[in-house]
């Protein structure tokens, strides 16, 4: 049974510098990713670079968990890019707009490996 | 080695357009001056795309510039129901000739707004923009509320060059004499520099608006103790801080354009404006995220009527965000082939949406290999606009600034490759109408 979280996607610095680079290591590092509350690492038992599993209605990803003190307790931000996209809706509400924000989500400890991009849009083609 | 000055950067919104760069042999060898980190990077170059290429059998063969036009236009003038996507990390003169093949094909033309500042555009077309030039703000504005947007990672120059740590004609003290009031529901760098730090409750923007807008009309006994995670106290200082502004500055992100009300959320950010123009001046700008992607919902509106998601198949023009934006498309399982140019999907995209662009032919047309490419069925490699190709952009105010030429490419620029897909398309169906 996982943590359940409020799961929201946004640029960072790193993911910016790399927007035309987003096969690289650096990309990966930045990006499959997801911040969270020391309080919700704590529940989860995970320490920083460990797997987490995310789970929504619309996929999962596995992603590497990092401790921010900035983002508050019961919300997992992972920066924008192919891991937060693998699991946001589609649904537009009749404005063109996804959910790229605040989307229910379940948060588990997992030792399964985080995919690096071309595995992961490998997913989409079978 | 020559040193080239006032140059313009081809990333974001801001198109910074002071920037000091050092040329020796063709290549950008260092950038002296003026770019953020993400600019520099941008500037500097990554690993290009290095050939026009075809999938056979699942795998990228390279092949000519010519066999690759060919192949993009048999695939497109095939189509039922093509959707042409991107066009915001490009130039106008580019974007111009995507919607005269939009409207050659009989396609649906989109652009990257539909997932960034596309409630923006609706809201704007609800209800209006009380906006001004960033250069207004540089010279006059003294608060600054950043509302759902982080700029210091992600515009990290404008508020050096622009609002908060800029000095101008009537704020030459710089900071010293400007408040910053930042709302996000994360703290980020943006909110360590703030006097005013509002942290709302994920998806509760429209409650906190709605409250600030009551208070600025002199409604404030109607605002309850706390509204999305923010004390009263807190909302009457930031009302209190607005109201006694010489001249107020909000800009906005996708911390609001993501989110529960969406388009929704913009209407009352733009009314919580008006409620501030009973005390003052205060303006309202979005931070636009690609360096034009102002610039393609300019020329989508000149050449269309409508700045995206417009459907050109009926012989005119069509338009309806959340039927024709690329994901909802996609989702339907529309759009039997796709071009897409200056954006990546791949990436930025649902997953569920990329699921069908995966599933039908897709020409790509960038510099860089992405995660686009990994599905693409015709590559084409192009000139890096702003490095070595010139053109026009629209800057996040809808200001006009020409991009310049660094260097030679031996790669074509976007234009010269739409061109040439839009006269092979002409040419085939010239031929099946004879």
């Amino acid at each position: 049974m996982g943590t359940k979280v409020n799961l929201i996607s946004g640029r960072t610095t790193v993911q910016g510098r790399n927007l035309d680079s987003k096969l690289s290591e650096e990309y990966f590092d930045e990006v499959a990713r997801c911040d969270l509350n020391k309080a919700d690492m704590e529940k989860l038992g995970v320490a920083a670079d460990e797997s987490v599993k995310v789970k929504t209605s619309y996929g999962e990803v596995i992603v590497k968990a990092k401790e921010d003190a900035g983002t508050p307790e019961g919300i997992a931000f992972i920066p924008m890019g192919p891991w937060a996209n693998a699991v946001v809706s589609g649904d537009t509400h009749g404005a063109g707009m996804p959910v790229y924000k605040g989307i229910d989500a379940e948060i588990e400890k997992s030792g399964d490996k985080i995919l690096h991009v071309k595995e992961l849009m490998q997913t989409y083609m079978s | 080695m020559v040193e080239v000055t006032d140059v313009v950067c081809s990333l974001c919104g801001c198109v910074c357009d002071d920037i000091t760069v050092e040329v020796e042999d063709n290549k950008v060898t260092k950038v002296k001056r003026g770019a953020c980190s993400v600019g520099k990077s941008k500037l500097m170059g990554h690993n290009r795309i290095k050939s026009p290429a075809i999938r056979v059998n699942g795998e990228l063969k390279d092949c000519s510039y010519d066999e690759a036009i060919k192949k993009a236009a048999e695939i497109l003038a095939a189509s039922r129901r093509p959707l042409l996507y991107g066009w915001s990390s490009t130039v106008c003169e580019a974007d111009k000739v995507g919607v005269e093949l939009a409207e050659e094909l009989g396609a649906v033309i989109d652009n990257t707004a539909s997932v960034c500042h596309g409630p923006s555009v609706l809201a704007i077309q609800d209800v209006g923009l009380p906006s001004c030039t960033l250069g207004e703000v540089k010279n006059r504005a003294d608060v600054i509320i950043y509302w759902g947007a982080n700029p210091a990672e992600a515009h990290a120059n404008h508020m050096k060059r622009y609002s908060y740590v800029s000095k101008g004609f009537w704020t030459e003290e710089g900071k010293k004499a400007k408040k910053l009031v930042v709302v996000d529901v994360r703290a980020t760098k943006t909110t360590k520099m703030a006097d005013v730090f509002l942290q709302i409750e994920q998806g509760k923007d429209y409650l906190v608006l709605s409250a600030l807008r009551a208070i600025l009309y002199g409604h404030a006994d109607v605002v309850p103790d706390e509204v999305g995670g923010v004390s009263k106290k807190d909302l009457l200082e930031t009302a209190e801080m607005m109201k006694g502004a010489k001249f107020g500055a909000t800009f906005f992100g996708m911390g609001v354009t993501h989110t529960g009300a969406r388009q929704n959320n913009i209407v009352n950010a733009i009314q919580m404006t008006r409620a501030a123009h009973t005390h003052t001046k205060f303006t309202i700008t979005p931070m636009r995220g690609h360096y034009n992607v102002a610039g393609i919902n300019q020329v989508c509106t000149w050449e269309t009527g409508f700045p995206f998601a417009v459907d050109l198949t009926r012989g005119y023009a069509w338009y309806n965000p959340g039927e024709l934006s690329a994901t909802d498309l996609l989702i339907r399982q529309e759009c039997d082939a796709a071009l897409v140019i200056a954006s990546d999907p791949g990436a930025h995209f649902p997953g569920e949406s990329i699921k069908h662009l995966a599933k039908v032919p897709v020409i790509q047309i960038d510099p860089f290999p992405n995660p686009t490419t990994e599905f693409a069925d015709v590559v084409f490699p192009a000139a890096v606009s702003g490095v070595e190709a010139e053109g026009n952009v629209y800057r996040m105010d809808n200001i006009p600034i020409r991009l310049r030429k660094l260097i030679d490419s031996e790669y074509p620029e976007d234009e010269e490759i739409l061109k040439r897909i839009l006269d092979e398309v002409r040419a085939i169906k010239e031929k099946e109408s004879n």
